[in-house]
């Protein structure tokens, strides 16, 4: 069986854009796969992904996303990133990618560990009830850190 | 390559998956199991054969196909099989390596 040095993949999403949040997804999740730890430690706007009323609308943004190969100006128009979301939601759908309440399900049933932020919960005046049920606590970036003490951790920011 | 499980001789690819399901006994996957450091209890038994239906299906396999309709929750599915749950339960099913993501 091949071995891997990485033992340990922890994830900040910071962001609050569908693709963002997915990007953290499908690699914790890749993670637990190969049998690699993962947590995910969710700040700032991406305290959108665990919110139990938000998590499920997030967006593809169409403005300032040079992948999306459309000018600004009209990436910017109304209906074009409930257009562009659609599209890709449907694409991954094909897939087989979980919706965000369904992937962090899994997450969470996977032993990945999911933590959101002290300091943007209490700067965007969230309570516990406001996040997802599976989530395993609220830390300090420095409670965070911590977690990634040891061999073989890595720390990607999203 | 040819690889020697106690005395079962087979043909595997680099990573150690059966080339051809043909191979495949359950003395084999009992074999595979012990080198992968798992002793097959009957939950693993109930994985595998569902592993194996779904392949002659053509179903791809992922982790949201095992909550779907798979015999065991994902929590059970990673306890069963810690070091990567559909990496190794496939060695053991003796069907390749699933090539998705999620």
């Amino acid at each position: 069986m091949e071995t891997t040095k990485v033992k340990k993949m922890l994830f900040i999403l910071s962001k609050a854009s569908l693709q963002d949040a997915y990007a953290a997804f499908v690699m914790a999740n890749g993670a637990r796969m190969e049998g690699i730890e993962a947590e995910v430690f969710f700040t700032f706007f991406g305290l959108e992904a665990i919110q139990k009323k938000k998590l499920n609308d997030l967006h593809t943004s169409t403005v300032g996303n040079p992948g999306m190969h459309i000018p600004t100006m009209i990436g910017g128009l109304p209906g074009m990133e409930s257009l562009a979301t659609n599209m890709m939601k449907k694409e991954m759908d094909k897939l087989d990618m979980p919706p965000v309440d369904e992937f962090l399900e899994i997450l969470s049933a996977s032993g990945a560990k999911l933590w959101a932020c002290k300091l943007a919960v209490d700067m965007f005046h969230l309570k516990e009830e406001d996040l997802i049920d599976d989530l395993d606590g609220i830390l300090t970036i420095g409670d965070f850190y911590n977690r990634a003490d040891s061999d073989g951790s890595q720390i990607v920011f999203i | 390559m040819e690889k020697v499980f106690n005395n079962i001789a087979v043909i595997t690819n680099d990573e150690g998956y059966l080339e051809s399901f043909d191979q495949w006994t359950p003395e084999l996957a009992e074999e595979i199991a012990k080198e992968e450091g798992i002793e097959l209890t009957e939950k693993h038994w109930e994985v595998i054969h569902w592993i194996q239906e779904q392949i002659k299906n053509e179903v791809a396999l992922t982790i949201r196909g095992i909550k779907k309709t798979g015999p065991v929750d994902i929590k059970t599915f990673y306890a069963l099989f810690p070091k990567g749950p559909l990496k190794v339960s496939t060695k053991i099913a003796g069907v390749p390596k699933p090539k998705s993501c999620i």
